[in-house]
């Protein structure tokens, strides 16, 4: 007598939950978008990666915010939707399907897993995929990957650049012969991406290469580090995102290996990473992807006054200017300067569709003057993409945690070319035959 | 009133022993499988195929696999996430190894190595049961993550470790637009549904639900149980292979081994206890209310303006709290639910 009732208002209830969510779902989503670039922001504010991932999505969110304090790229207001992902590949799929139906201008996963899976659909979606820093480094060869940017720089130019600093301390690079250079990675696309790099570079060298792979998401690294300990590396380089990076310095103060003979790649940088460790962290070094933590630069202190100062901030002010927060800036800065580069070609003031923008990335010409103005002097360095060349640039430098802050410790190294390049066209060929698409024609760069 | 069988009387073995027996029934189904096959390629928009439909279709397809094993044959099963990357990736090795290799020629194959590693890490079954078994299978989980992490052979020597494919080509038919990948999973699903429906009707699946209800009474009575387990793990993992080569083919498209981790296992299990044990319309009900739910709830509390750290935190609550509801309202599952609820349809309106 019971189960009656309680199964139909049960299932009428439900019935009623659902139908009223995904009404207002629609009429959240049926929003005009007269004169509004509409930039999709995947993100992750949960999970194993979000130390590091809510950071990003705050400098990136921030940015698009002061483009509208400042009357939006030549008039047309900035519209963006946040959408959480948790690092997840078919989350973000889920994600990327639900934005980029709202007329999405580019798509910045921020994991590597999504970008392999929207590398796939772009394509044929026709919206353009800027993985600054991260994603596949084949991508760079435009002419294969029309719709992928890896702008500022691959993981190939970051194990590069470790390798040539690593030569330059030890006086030489032909001082690193007979070396011992470990790898703790995150045993994923993203921790794997380096390895041929540093495969072709140890035959080049001539040091022994040790790969250490740690089950993501990572916070498991206790018999990895005892392997370190065994093997006695001269250096480790880290490459790790979220909880791993915190987990392998305090393995590393836990088996007593030098802090100092341990570099991340930039994403294993930041302050998340050490800030746990605190004191036993110093002497930690990582790349900065061209940046480090700026507190002084002008945009930072633009953001603080314009946007935080309004009460618009998105997280807190004093993670402005942090290095993931800044790595977010540069990657929305990037991506609002490629829309403006398409209007100068399509149409100044006007909305631009992903086509438009992806040419917009394609033959981005930001030289120092223009970095400058924007406010990223001492941030980032002149980059200029090509048809061929979708990196556009391959600075970096090595920062060191003092204990308080990060403080740059090196010279700007660029990745050398002589190495990559040829390595980029080999895989980028290998893609096109598995995948049977042909190289772009040059006819096709003027599209 | 209306869910009545009166007047419907069986004139032949054929039509009584039929898996609609009521007309009714019969019509509904009808009614449904042309709304799936005609209504919903013309009409859905394309976020409803590549989101909602074909992940819950390949889902409830890996849900069904698991349910024959879980719920007709009672052996418990964590393994599930590591068989559907052995038909991922075994369909993948064929389709690259081998020129000219038909789509469903690769898929049935990547099903077939998923039935020899599932026959493989059943065994113990013959020994073990309920949480051992339960063991025995996590170590398969964790045994196939690791070796398409390890055996560079297993990707094709990719370098990142992530395989993809390329265009999909079902005997002339190229499937490229979310409508004809849809189709395509749904043929499939319809399939093997109706097959594992008729095996279960069948004196396999009677052996099955006998070692399910007591394995000692049923090898007394002659069921083999060495032959009644591993043929439950063959067919259940054949299903789950051919499952875990749709979803890297049809939905990722590009996938790594992190796709198919023990979170995988866990979410097919759940559907299968949400959705109904021992139960064919069970594992669809419970990957509807799995794939599908959370969804709703994200753009839901989106929607209602919260920031999608806390939505997705809300998601996780609100699910995990209905989870717990329906195991304490109804434990044998939504599946029961709806039957109940069939019942009280042929009483009604007059509910005595």
């Amino acid at each position: 007598m019971k189960k009656p009732m309680n199964t139909f208002t049960m299932a009428a209830t439900l019935a009623g939950l659902a139908l009223s969510m995904s009404l207002s779902g629609a009429a959240a989503a049926a929003a005009a978008d007269a004169k509004e670039q509409f930039f999709p922001v995947l993100s992750y504010r949960t999970g194993a990666y979000a130390p590091n991932g809510i950071p990003f999505a705050n400098g990136y969110v921030d940015y698009l915010k002061y483009v509208n304090t400042k009357g939006g790229i030549n008039g047309v207001k900035v519209t963006y939707e946040e959408c959480e992902t948790g690092y997840a590949t078919d989350k973000g799929v889920e994600c990327y399907e639900r934005l980029k139906g709202k007329n999405a201008t580019v798509f910045q996963s921020l994991s590597t897993g999504i970008t392999f899976a929207l590398t796939e659909k772009v394509p044929n979606d026709k919206i353009p995929l800027i993985t600054a820093g991260y994603g596949r480094s084949e991508s760079a060869d435009g002419m294969v990957f029309k719709w992928n940017f890896p702008l500022t720089g691959t993981y190939w130019d970051a194990a590069d650049v470790l390798i040539q600093h690593l030569g330059k301390k030890e006086g030489g690079l032909d001082k690193l012969a007979g070396k011992k250079v470990a790898l703790v990675y995150h045993d994923s696309p993203f921790g794997k991406e380096p390895i041929p790099l540093l495969q072709e570079r140890s035959k080049l060298n001539g040091f022994e290469l040790i790969l250490l792979p740690v089950a993501p998401p990572g916070v498991e690294q206790k018999s990895t580090w005892l392997q370190v300990r065994q093997s006695r590396p001269d250096y480790v380089l880290l490459w790790g995102w979220g909880v791993m990076n915190s987990t392998a310095i305090k393995e590393a103060v836990a088996t007593g290996y030098p802090r100092e003979k341990m570099y991340g790649v930039w994403w294993a940088g930041a302050e998340p990473d050490v800030k746990d460790v605190g004191d036993a962290a110093k002497g930690y070094n990582a790349l900065a992807l061209q940046h480090g933590a700026e507190p002084d630069a002008k945009i930072v202190k633009d953001i603080l006054r314009d946007v935080h100062g309004k009460g618009q901030g998105t997280g807190a002010p004093e993670e402005v200017g942090q290095v993931l927060y800044m790595r977010g800036l540069s990657a929305a800065m990037l991506a609002v300067e490629g829309v403006k580069r398409a209007q100068e070609r399509f149409g100044k003031g006007k909305v631009m569709t992903g086509e438009q923008a992806r040419w917009g990335y394609e033959n981005l010409a930001l030289d120092q003057k223009k970095l400058d103005a924007l406010g990223f002097a001492g941030v980032m360095r002149p980059i200029s993409t090509s048809c061929a060349d979708h990196r556009g640039a391959g600075w970096a430098r090595v920062h060191t945690w003092s204990g308080k802050k990060w403080e740059f410790t090196s010279d700007w190294y660029e990745a050398s070319e002589m190495i990559i390049k040829p390595m980029v066209k080999a895989a980028a060929d290998k893609y096109a035959a598995e995948k049977k698409i042909e190289r772009r024609s040059p006819q096709d760069c003027q599209s | 009133m209306f869910y009545r069988e009166n007047g419907q009387f069986k004139t032949s073995y054929a039509a009584d022993q039929q898996i609609f027996p009521v007309m009714q029934d019969r019509l509904a189904v009808l009614g449904l499988l042309v709304l799936a096959f005609v209504a919903v390629p013309a009409l859905a928009p394309e976020y409803l195929f590549r989101a909602i439909l074909i992940p819950f279709l390949i889902l409830s397809l890996a849900a069904l696999g698991l349910n024959v094993l879980v719920g007709y044959c009672g052996q418990i099963s964590l393994g599930t996430g590591g068989l559907m990357a052995v038909g991922a990736y075994g369909a993948y090795n064929i389709l690259v190894r081998i020129d000219g290799v038909p789509l469903i020629v690769a898929l049935l194959m990547g099903g077939v190595f998923a039935a020899l590693v599932g026959v493989l890490f059943g065994i113990p079954s013959l020994r073990i049961r309920g949480l051992y078994l339960a063991v025995a299978t996590l170590a398969a989980q964790f045994f196939c993550d690791w070796s398409f992490l390890r055996i560079k052979w297993l990707t094709n020597y990719s370098s990142s470790g992530s395989v993809s494919v390329a265009g999909l080509n079902v005997f002339g038919w190229s499937v490229d637009t979310p409508a004809e990948k849809y189709l395509l999973c749904l043929l499939l699903v319809c399939l093997f549904a109706l097959i594992t429906k008729n095996l279960i009707r069948g004196h396999i699946g009677r052996e099955w639900m006998a070692i399910r209800d007591m394995d000692v009474a049923a090898a007394v009575i002659g069921i083999r149980p060495v032959y009644a387990k591993l043929s439950a793990f063959a067919v259940s993992s054949f299903i789950i292979g051919v499952a875990g080569a749709l979803w890297g083919f049809v939905f990722l498209g590009s996938w790594e081994p992190a796709a198919f981790n023990i979170d995988r296992s866990f979410q097919l299990l759940f559907m299968i206890i949400i959705g109904g044990l021992g139960s064919v319309m069970g594992s669809f009900f419970g990957a509807a209310f799995i794939v599908v739910l959370p969804i709703l709830l994200d753009q839901g509390a989106v929607a209602l303006g919260f920031d999608t750290a806390i939505a997705s935190h809300l998601t996780l609550m609100i699910f995990g709290s209905l989870i717990v509801f329906f195991l304490i309202a109804e434990p044998h599952g939504l599946a029961r639910l709806w039957a109940v609820g069939k019942e009280k349809l042929r009483l009604w309106p007059f509910p005595h």
